[in-house]
This record gives structure tokens, C-alpha cells and sequence, in this order.
């Protein structure tokens, strides 16, 4: 196997006459922070369901960690994480009853469960604080903690819908900093985000407009080929030739 | 007479008192639009909620339009609008159900203040006949607007009216602000978003129920008492920790392509930081002074 970890070929999905996603064809490598931008409306969110194996294409064809996204779809979702602000931890449990729980769903054992568990306490600073409800917690802690519980099985990819959103800017840039470690140690990183400065930060990112993708590179690139001095203009002259109305 | 007042308003919740907001004081002109900016747990909704007459301070007063939020409740909520940050119509109701239904609640029609709406309803009309639930995001939040007003407030509240809209919604939701503002509404609004900031008025910058900073955003940019430069770089985390390992003197943190250095002068030169990265990233590097945004502000006074 190459390092491609994510490889799509004319990926789509059509809900009755209505294209979705739009022959999208892209491949991400291993330990890439890659960032999925698009307006609300352009297809983000159905082509992500595909990719973590939960939406079956309607044509085309896509690989996610070497396992296809029509007959595989299990083995995805084992090798995956996933963590959004919507959903993520469970409010009614306290921090090491969440460790436990997911630990269990990812099919990690009990003694790596309480290794592991240990591990991700101490180092964001909550080893006091594990028998603490999930929704006692301010919100920049819950996203780190939904962050690493959500790698906790070391996936090779973790897919993060929005995860920054609403916390205050230093907390989001320590939650940064733990999306550069998971980086480092070869968890590939896709993330979606409204804050252009966070695009800034990805090693690449894809713009999605009307369920295509019409520009992909290193914001380096697309700040050139647009000739545009930040990604908010990117941005703008991308959406702004958008058919789909949202 | 200012449109909103604020006297020591404090809020706290739960046995533990928790504070959500903390003996605020502040006023809002009429036709301002004022801006709350925080992240989530700053305050900004428990505060929408006691001026719109939804919950009741532990202490304090405030006055909106010239009225008690206690004791005139009931004439308040006849003369204001509300949107809160969840999505709050009707679903199984269409469109126009939802902005008849408010309407009449508000004892108007469609057709009295369509002159005021009429301009955001006008994209929301071929959906006319579609249920509220079925919309898309950026439909359901203009759909919220034009209910908050169809009565035509005096004072309009609007709390986290753009939370996760794409950057080109939420520049258009900007652009109808400014000429409802036009048409002398006075306007709250809330956003997590700090480069919103700047199409305020003025703005308080609040977090953990405190308010930060209160002022015009120019002046908060002029009151940034450091100096502050910004470096590209191609290896964001290498430079963040050259730089934190040289000195506690200087706060650097990412910000898009750069790097930004905050530092007081008279501990640090500029030339010195010039000197550390060329030793240690490249020879080219070259930081430039810039006028902080209200990011930096923020992130100062968090600091602080």
C-alpha cells in the first residue's frame, strides 16, 4: 500500500435528481492536515458521510484507509475517529466514564483502555478531574477531551466536523496545537472550518463549491492562483460564482 | 435616553452560584448596533435573555426603551425582537405560516411592514410554501430575521445570529445589519467571530461573565498596549517555539500564514527578534510592525 490514505475518482451522490457531491477526486497522504472548505450547502457534509463509510456513493470511487467505501464500510469506521461539535461526549457521563465507553466501541482492551485513559488525562491536565460530569466542563476543555478521545484508538484518520467553533482564540490555538501533534505522530488530519485564518494552518485545503471541488493545494498556492493576499478572498471569488442557492 | 441600559445586572446559576454574568454596566444608543463579542460560556445568551424579559436578574436592573425588564415585561416584549441562537420557528410550519403566525401574534400583518423585510424576504419567497425544518441553514437564519421583524421593533437582539455560516453568508447577514440600522433600529448582536467586530459600532469584549474591554473597535485597536509584529512562515510550530523559548517577555501565536509577536518594548527590541529567527529559521525573515485586530486585543486581554 502507498501512503495515500484518502483517494477519491469521481466521487458522487445524488439524492433523486439533485447532485450532492459532484465527481470529486482528490488523495490525501499520511499525516496530512488537510482542510475541507465549502459554503453551507456546497456538499461538505455528504461527502463526508461517504468517507467514513456511513453514506453509500452514488458512483465513482473511493478508498479510506485502503478500504473501499462500498463493500468496507466497517473496517472504515474501525480505522477512523470522528468528532464534531455537535456530537461528541456524552454530557451524563464524567471524563473517565467517556475514556471507557468509546475505548470500548473502538475495541480497545480494558488494560489498554486504562493505559491509554491514563495517558490522555495527564497530559491535558485533568487528572483530577476524571470522576467530573462531561457537561461541568468549560467548552475548550470538552473539545480537547473529545479531540483525544476521538484518537484514543490512534486511527489513521480523524475526521473533525467544525471542532473550533464558538471556543475563545487562545483555546483554539491550543486546540491546534494538539491537532499538529496527532499530525506529527501520523494521524491524518481532515477538518472542516468557517475560520479562515484555521485554513491558514492546514497543510492543504480543497474549496467546495455547488458539490465540486474547483481548487485543491497549499494555501501558499491558492493564495497565488487567486491572487488574493488571504484566504478569505480565496474564498470569496470561489463561493461567489456558486449556482446553489443557501 | 439610550435604548438599552445596564446597571450591575448579575446572573448566576445553580447551587454553586455559578456567575454567567457579573454586575455589568453599560448602555446601548439608540440606532447602534452594538456588539457582544465572546466565546461560548462568556455570558452573551444568559444577558440576551433578562433585556428580552425571558429571565430574571439576581441583581441589578437594566431598561429597554426606556422600560423596567422586570416590571414592564409585558410592554417590552411588544416592542422588541428576538432571535435567539437555536433555531426557534416553527418547523412543521411553512415560511409564510411561520411569518403570518408572527405577525399576528404581534397583532400586524405581512403587508404593514413588508417594507422592512421585503428586501431579505424577496430571497426566502420562492420557498414560500416549504416547511421551516426543510430549509437550509442560511435560509432558516434569514427566515429568523424577518420574523424578529415583523412588528417593526425599536430595539433588535440578535444572539449569534451567524454562529457556523459559511464566511459569504455571513458577510451578506452583515450587509442587511447596516441598512437595518439605516432605518433607525437600534441593534444587539452577539458573535464568537472577532473579525465581525468591526462592523459594530462599539463593542464589549466579554468572557466567563465579565466584560473586557467596551468601546468603539478603533479605539480598542488603539488601546493595544504593546507593540506587535508578524512574521510568514512556512513551519508555523518551529518559529512558535523559538520564539517562546527565547524570552517570556514577547506572547507569539499563530494567525493565518503568520506568526504575530506581541511584546513590550521597553523589555525587547524588534531588532533583537529579527536577529533570533535569523539565526535560527532563515536569513530572510523579516518581521513588520502591523496595527493589532481585534483578535489580538482579545487574545491580549486574555492574557492579561
Amino acid at each position: 500500500m502507498n501512503d495515500k490514505v484518502i483517494e477519491t475518482d469521481e466521487l458522487t451522490k445524488k439524492f433523486g435528481s439533485f447532485t450532492a457531491v459532484d465527481k470529486i477526486s482528490f488523495s490525501i497522504e499520511k499525516g496530512e492536515i488537510f482542510g475541507f472548505l465549502g459554503a453551507n450547502g456546497a456538499g461538505k457534509t455528504t461527502a463526508m458521510k461517504m468517507l467514513c463509510g456511513l453514506s453509500k456513493p452514488t458512483s465513482g470511487k473511493a478508498k479510506v484507509g485502503g478500504f473501499d467505501v462500498y463493500t468496507q464500510t466497517e473496517s472504515i469506521k474501525k480505522n477512523i475517529g470522528y468528532m464534531s461539535q455537535k456530537f461528541s461526549l456524552y454530557e451524563d457521563l464524567n471524563i473517565m466514564e467517556n475514556i471507557t465507553f468509546y475505548g470500548g466501541i473502538y475495541g480497545l482492551s480494558s488494560k489498554e483502555i486504562k493505559m491509554r485513559g491514563e495517558a490522555l488525562v495527564e497530559k491535558l491536565g485533568l487528572k483530577n478531574e476524571t470522576k467530573k460530569m462531561v457537561a461541568s466542563l468549560p467548552l475548550g476543555w470538552k473539545q480537547k477531551l473529545a479531540f483525544s478521545v476521538a484518537i484514543l484508538h490512534e486511527p489513521k484518520i480523524v475526521f473533525l466536523d467544525e471542532p473550533t467553533g464558538g471556543v475563545d482564540p487562545v483555546t483554539r490555538r491550543q486546540f491546534w496545537n494538539l491537532i499538529y501533534e496527532a499530525a506529527q505522530r501520523g494521524i491524518t488530519v481532515f477538518l472542516t472550518t468557517h475560520y479562515m485564518d484555521e485554513a491558514e494552518y492546514c497543510d492543504r485545503i480543497s474549496i467546495m463549491v455547488d458539490g465540486r471541488i474547483d481548487a485543491i493545494g497549499t494555501p501558499g498556492q491558492l493564495r497565488e492562483a487567486f491572487k488574493a493576499t488571504n484566504m478569505d478572498e480565496v474564498f470569496y471569488s470561489l463561493a461567489r460564482g456558486a449556482k446553489r442557492s443557501e | 435616553m439610550s435604548a438599552i441600559e445596564v446597571k450591575g445586572i448579575s446572573k448566576w446559576y445553580g447551587k454553586q452560584k455559578q456567575i454567567a454574568v457579573n454586575s455589568l454596566t453599560f448602555e446601548v444608543k439608540k440606532g447602534e448596533v452594538f456588539g457582544l463579542i465572546g466565546p461560548d460560556g462568556a455570558g452573551k445568551t444568559s444577558l440576551f435573555r433578562i433585556l428580552t424579559t425571558l429571565l430574571l436578574p439576581d441583581s441589578g436592573n437594566a431598561r429597554v426603551d426606556g422600560l423596567d425588564v422586570v416590571k414592564d415585561f409585558r410592554e417590552i416584549r411588544n416592542r422588541i425582537g428576538y432571535m435567539p441562537g437555536r433555531f426557534s420557528l416553527y418547523q412543521d410550519l411553512t415560511v409564510e405560516e411561520n411569518l403570518n403566525f408572527f405577525a399576528t401574534i404581534f397583532g400586524t400583518s405581512i403587508e404593514e411592514n413588508y417594507n422592512l423585510i421585503r428586501e431579505i424576504y424577496i430571497q426566502l419567497e420562492p420557498f414560500k410554501e416549504r416547511r421551516a425544518g426543510k430549509l437550509s441553514g442560511g435560509m432558516k437564519q434569514k427566515l429568523a430575521l424577518c420574523c424578529a421583524l415583523i412588528h417593526k421593533p425599536t430595539v433588535l437582539f440578535l444572539d449569534e445570529p451567524t454562529t457556523g455560516v459559511d464566511p459569504v453568508s455571513r458577510k451578506e447577514f452583515w450587509e442587511m445589519l447596516g441598512r437595518l440600522k439605516d432605518q433607525g433600529i437600534t441593534i444587539m448582536v452577539s458573535t464568537p467571530y472577532m473579525d465581525e467586530a468591526a462592523k459594530c459600532d462599539r463593542i464589549a469584549l466579554i468572557q466567563k461573565g465579565d466584560i473586557l474591554a467596551i468601546d468603539t473597535p478603533e479605539n480598542i485597536i488603539n488601546s493595544f498596549p504593546e507593540k506587535l509584529y508578524r512574521v510568514q512562515t512556512e513551519d508555523t510550530g518551529r518559529m512558535l517555539k523559538i520564539l517562546s523559548e527565547y524570552s517570556s517577555g514577547l506572547y507569539a501565536y499563530a494567525s493565518g500564514e503568520y506568526v504575530h509577536i506581541a511584546f513590550n518594548d521597553n523589555l525587547i527590541s524588534p531588532q533583537e527578534i529579527t536577529i533570533v529567527l535569523r539565526e535560527h529559521i532563515s536569513s530572510e525573515v523579516s518581521p513588520e510592525e502591523i496595527r493589532p485586530n481585534i483578535e489580538d486585543c482579545f487574545i491580549h486581554l486574555l492574557r492579561a
